[in-house]
C-alpha cells in the first residue's frame, strides 16, 4: 500500500482537484485506491456526490470506537472508495492532542490494516500546519504539494521540505508540481523555468489553471472522467505518471 | 474489497449477504421482466443506463472440473473466465462465496493441475486434484448489462445487473458422452438458454439502499429468487448430472439375486469403468485414467478367478486370458508414470546428489514413457480391445438375462460372498500367520496379491456386509495392505531402477542419450531410500498383520462372514 498525500499549508491551490483526479486515475489503473477527505470542507466528498458524514465523527475514528472500514463508501468509480470528510474533523487537532503527548502517527497507525486492501491511498489534507499535517507527512511515502507559481509559494516549499527533512526515520518523498500554471503570465513562466531548474523535488509535468478543472464542482466528477480527453485530463495523467513511477 | 458489488456479482452470493444480493430468475420471457423490474426500482431510484462498466457486455467462462468432478463433490465451482487476452481462473463455494482467482494467460485444456502457473487458484486445488487435469464442463455465453441506480444527489448506491446466458456442453470426454449406460449426458455442443438473471450489487456503504432496491425487484410480478447457482443451472438446463467417474464397484446387486446375476452386473459395472476411461487414456488427458482403467481389468480378473465359478466356463477361461493381455499391456506405462509422479518427491529426498543431477533420468523416463504409450494406444484401438470389450459385454447381458431354469439352483448372491469372502480369508490367515522375519520376499509378495482379492471381494458385495464391520475391517485390511505395498513396490521400483542404469548407459553407449556419473550416482542414492523404505515396511508387517487377523479382529471378522446382511432374505 502507498500513500500519497496532498499537501499546502495554503488552501485554494488545486490540492483536492489534485487529489480526486490522481485517486481516479490510480483506480482506473486497476490499483486499488481509497481517498481519505480529511478536510472538514469536504470538497473531495462533495465531488464523489458522497455526503460529508461520517457516524460518530472523527472523534470515533481517531477514538477507534468505530473503524475507518465502516465509514469508508464506494464511489460510482470501480475499485476507487472514499472515506468521507465530516465536519467534526476541524477538531481533529485536538483530539489528537489530548493524550498525554502529542499523537503524530496516529493517521498511520488507523490505515495500517488496510495495507491487503488497497494498493493506493490519497489523503487530501486541509490547508494550514497543525498535528493532522503532521500526522499526515508521517503517514504519507509522498506528499504531492501543489505549486503557485510565485515567489512566496515557493519560500513555503522550501519550508516544507526543511520541516520534512527534520524527521526521525522514515520521510516521506516530497513531490512538488505545479498547479494553477497560467502561461500568459511571465512571471509563471520565469519562476517555473527557475525552479525546475534549480529543485529536483518538482515534477516536469504541470497542471495548468483551466476552466475545465473548475467545472469538476458543477459536474460532480473528476475531470479525468467528465473530459478524459481534454488538456485538463492530459494533465493529470502526466502527472500520474510521473509521481506513481 | 473494494466495490464489492460489481466483484461480488461474479459469483453466487455469499450466504450472509443474501438479503443485498438477491438474484432473481425471470420466469418471464427476459424481454417483459427487465422493463418491469426498471419500473419497479424507478419508484426509488433513478436509474441510469452504464455503459463500459466493469463486467457488462459479453462474458464467456467455462467451468472446469475434474473426470471425477472432484471440486464438485468438494463443494466447490472452478470457472475460467476469458477476456480479450488471457483470463482468469476464479474459484468459489458451491454458494457462490469467492474463494480465489488468479490471471492465466489462456485455458490450455487438459493439462494436469500441476501444469498450472503458480496462484492463489493453484495453491487451493493441487492437493485436491492432484494427478488430474482439469477439464470443460460447460460453457456459458453471457450477455451482461449494468443499470445504475441513483440517489437524489446522483451518486451511485446500488447496481442492478442483468445476465442473460446461454449455456453448451462440453463432456468431459467422448466416451462419457459415448458411454450412455454410464453417464447421462448429452452430446457435446448441445445448448440451452438460461433464464434472465438479475442481480442487485451493493455500492459499499450503501447497505439499506441495496435492502431496498432488492426489496422492490421481488415485488416484481414473475420474479422468483434463484435458488441454484448458475452453474448449477447451466448443468440442469443441459440434463447433466455430476456422475461419480470413480473406479468405485457400486453395482446394484442383493442378497437373494442369483449368484450368476449379481457376478454379471459386478462384472458390467467393471467393464462400464475400463470403456469409460479408455478415451482419456488415449488422449492422455491425466495419468489416472491409465490407473482406473488399470484398477477395473484387476477388479475383472480377480473377479474371473475368484467368482468365475458360476460364469459359463469357456467364457471365463477366455476372458481371463484376454483380460490378463490387457493387464500386462498397460503395466509399462503405468511403471513409468508411477515413477514420473513421484519424481518431485524423489529429488527432495536426495542427501547426497543435487536434484538437477537426476534430470537425464528424468529425461530418459518421458522419453521411455512416450515409447510405451504409443504401442499401449495402438493396443487399446486395435480389433484384439474391442472384440473383448464388445463381446464380453454381451457375454455377460445374456447372463443377466438367461432365464432358462438351471438343473441345479446357483447360488444366491449372499451364499457367493460368504464362501468366496470366507475362503479368502483363509488363505490369507493361513499365509501371513506363516511368515516369519526370515520368510522370503516373495511370501510376502504372495500375500499382498490375496489380499487385494480380499479386498475386491469384501468390495463387490459391500451392500450386503454389516456396515460397521465392514468398515472396520476394511480399514485395517487396507493398512495392512499398504504396508505390502510399500515393502513390494519398494522392491520393485529399486530394480526398475537398476534396470533403468543398464538401459541408460546402453543407450549413451550407442550414441543416442547422456548417462552422466552424477546422475547414475544420483539413482544409486534413490534406491538406497527405497531399501530403507522397504526395510521399514517389513519391520511393521508384524503389526499390521496382527492388527487385521490377530485374536482381537476375530470377532468382528466373524461378524462380516457369519452374517452377510439379508442372506437368503426375500428382496
Amino acid at each position: 500500500m502507498k500513500i500519497y498525500a496532498t499537501y499546502n499549508i495554503k488552501g485554494g491551490v488545486g490540492k483536492t482537484t489534485a487529489a480526486v483526479n490522481l485517486a481516479h486515475l490510480s483506480a482506473a489503473d486497476g490499483q486499488r485506491t481509497l481517498l481519505w477527505d480529511l478536510d472538514p470542507q469536504g470538497a473531495a466528498s462533495f465531488l464523489f456526490r458522497i455526503k460529508p458524514r461520517v457516524k460518530g465523527g472523527g472523534k470515533a475514528l481517531i477514538r477507534g470506537t468505530k473503524t475507518l472500514g465502516d465509514a469508508i463508501k464506494g464511489t460510482d468509480f470501480d475499485l476507487l472508495d472514499l472515506l468521507p470528510a465530516d465536519f467534526t474533523y476541524r477538531n481533529m487537532d485536538l483530539l489528537l492532542g489530548t493524550s498525554e503527548r502529542k499523537q503524530t502517527r496516529k493517521i498511520a497507525q488507523l490505515l495500517r490494516p488496510f495495507a491487503a486492501e488497497y494498493d493506493n491511498v490519497f489523503l487530501d489534507c486541509p490547508p494550514s500546519i497543525s498535528l493532522v499535517s503532521e500526522n499526515v507527512m508521517h503517514a504519507a511515502d509522498v506528499l504531492l504539494v501543489p505549486v503557485i507559481p510565485t515567489t512566496l509559494s515557493v519560500r513555503t516549499l522550501d519550508q516544507l521540505t526543511e520541516f520534512v527533512a527534520g524527521f526521525d526515520g522514515e520521510r516521506p518523498q516530497v513531490r512538488a508540481f505545479f498547479s494553477m500554471a497560467d502561461r500568459r503570465k511571465k512571471l509563471h513562466q520565469e519562476i517555473t523555468k527557475d525552479l525546475l531548474a534549480e529543485r529536483s523535488v518538482v515534477t516536469q509535468a504541470a497542471i495548468p489553471a483551466l476552466s475545465l478543472i473548475e467545472r469538476m464542482s458543477v459536474e460532480r466528477a473528476p475531470v479525468t472522467a467528465f473530459a478524459p480527453r481534454s488538456q485538463a485530463a492530459r494533465a493529470y495523467r502526466a502527472l500520474w505518471s510521473e509521481v506513481s513511477s | 474489497m473494494i466495490s464489492p458489488g460489481l466483484r461480488g456479482y461474479v459469483h453466487q452470493t455469499p450466504a450472509g449477504d443474501q438479503e443485498n444480493d438477491d438474484k432473481i430468475a425471470g420466469k418471464d420471457p427476459a424481454a417483459d421482466l427487465l422493463p418491469a423490474a426498471l419500473a419497479a426500482l424507478e419508484q426509488a431510484f433513478t436509474v441510469a443506463g452504464e455503459r463500459a462498466a466493469p463486467g457488462s457486455g459479453t462474458r464467456r467462462r467455462t467451468w472446469l472440473d475434474t473426470f471425477d468432478w472432484r471440486l464438485y463433490r468438494a463443494g466447490l465451482v472452478l470457472e475460467f473466465e476469458q477476456a480479450s487476452r488471457g483470463g482468469r481462473l476464479v474459484l468459489s463455494k458451491a454458494d457462490g462465496t469467492p474463494q480465489a482467482e488468479q490471471p492465466v494467460t489462456g485455458w490450455p485444456p487438459r493439462r494436469p493441475v500441476q501444469d498450472l502457473p503458480p496462484g492463489p487458484v493453484r495453491d487451493r486445488i493441487v492437493v485436491l486434484i492432484w494427478p488430474r487435469a482439469l477439464l470443460p464442463v460447460a460453457g456459458a455465453v453471457s450477455t451482461v448489462s449494468v443499470t445504475r441506480l441513483l440517489n437524489e444527489d446522483g451518486k451511485t448506491v446500488a447496481r442492478l445487473i442483468a445476465d442473460q446466458s446461454t449455456t453448451t456442453s462440453a463432456p468431459l470426454t467422448l466416451a462419457a458422452a459415448a458411454a450412455g449406460s454410464v453417464v447421462a449426458g448429452p452430446a457435446a455442443g448441445t445448448t440451452a438458454e438460461l433464464p434472465l438473471r438479475l442481480a442487485v450489487t451493493e455500492v459499499r456503504g450503501y447497505p439499506a439502499q441495496a435492502r431496498k432496491a432488492a426489496a422492490l425487484l421481488a415485488a416484481v410480478p414473475g420474479a422468483s429468487p434463484a435458488s441454484q447457482s448458475v452453474f448449477i443451472a447451466a448443468l440442469t438446463a443441459l440434463g447433466r448430472h455430476p456422475a461419480n467417474n470413480t473406479n468405485g464397484v457400486d453395482a446394484e446387486i442383493t442378497a437373494p439375486m442369483p449368484g450368476p446375476v449379481a457376478v454379471a452386473r459386478l462384472l458390467l459395472r467393471l467393464l462400464d469403468t475400463v470403456e469409460l476411461n479408455v478415451d482419456g487414456v488415449l488422449r492422455d488427458i491425466d495419468t489416472e485414467f491409465l490407473h482406473d482403467l488399470r484398477v477395473a481389468v484387476r477388479r475383472t480378473r480377480s473377479a474371473i478367478k475368484l467368482l468365475g465359478e458360476v460364469l459359463p466356463a469357456e467364457a471365463a477361461g477366455h476372458y481371463a486370458r484376454e483380460f490378463k493381455w490387457l493387464g500386462d499391456l498397460t503395466t509399462p506405462t503405468r511403471d513409468l508414470d508411477v515413477h514420473l509422479l513421484g519424481f518431485a518427491a524423489m529429488t527432495e529426498q536426495l542427501l547426497a546428489a543435487a536434484p538437477a543431477d537426476l534430470e537425464p533420468f528424468r529425461a530418459f523416463l518421458v522419453r521411455r514413457r512416450a515409447r510405451e504409450f504409443r504401442r499401449l494406444a495402438a493396443a487399446l484401438r486395435s480389433p484384439r480391445f474391442r472384440a473383448i470389450t464388445d463381446d464380453w459385454r454381451k457375454a455377460l447381458l445374456a447372463v443377466c438375462d438367461a432365464s432358462a431354469p438351471k438343473k441345479r439352483r446357483p447360488p444366491t448372491a449372499a451364499e457367493l460372498a460368504f464362501r468366496t469372502t470366507g475362503r479368502a480369508f483363509a488363505r490369507i490367515a493361513a499365509r501371513g500367520g506363516a511368515i516369519t522375519p526370515d520368510s522370503a520376499p516373495e511370501s510376502l509378495h504372495d500375500l499382498r496379491k490375496r489380499c487385494k482379492e480380499l479386498r475386491y471381494l469384501l468390495e463387490f458385495f459391500a451392500p450386503l456386509h454389516d456396515p460397521v464391520a465392514y468398515r472396520k475391517v476394511v480399514g485395517d485390511l487396507k493398512q495392512l495392505q499398504d504396508c505390502l505395498g510399500d515393502f513390494q513396490d519398494s522392491q520393485v521400483q529399486r530394480e526398475e531402477i537398476g534396470a533403468l542404469a543398464q538401459e541408460m548407459l546402453a543407450e549413451a553407449l550407442a550414441g543416442h542419450g547422456t548417462a552422466p556419473a552424477a546422475t547414475l550416482l544420483a539413482m544409486g542414492e534413490v534406491a538406497a531410500r527405497l531399501a530403507v523404505s522397504q526395510a521399514e515396511a517389513r519391520a511393521d508387517f508384524a503389526r499390521r498383520f496382527a492388527r487385521f487377523a490377530g485374536p482381537a479382529a476375530q470377532p468382528r471378522i466373524r461378524t462380516l462372514l457369519a452374517a452377510p446382511a439379508g442372506a437368503g432374505a426375500g428382496p
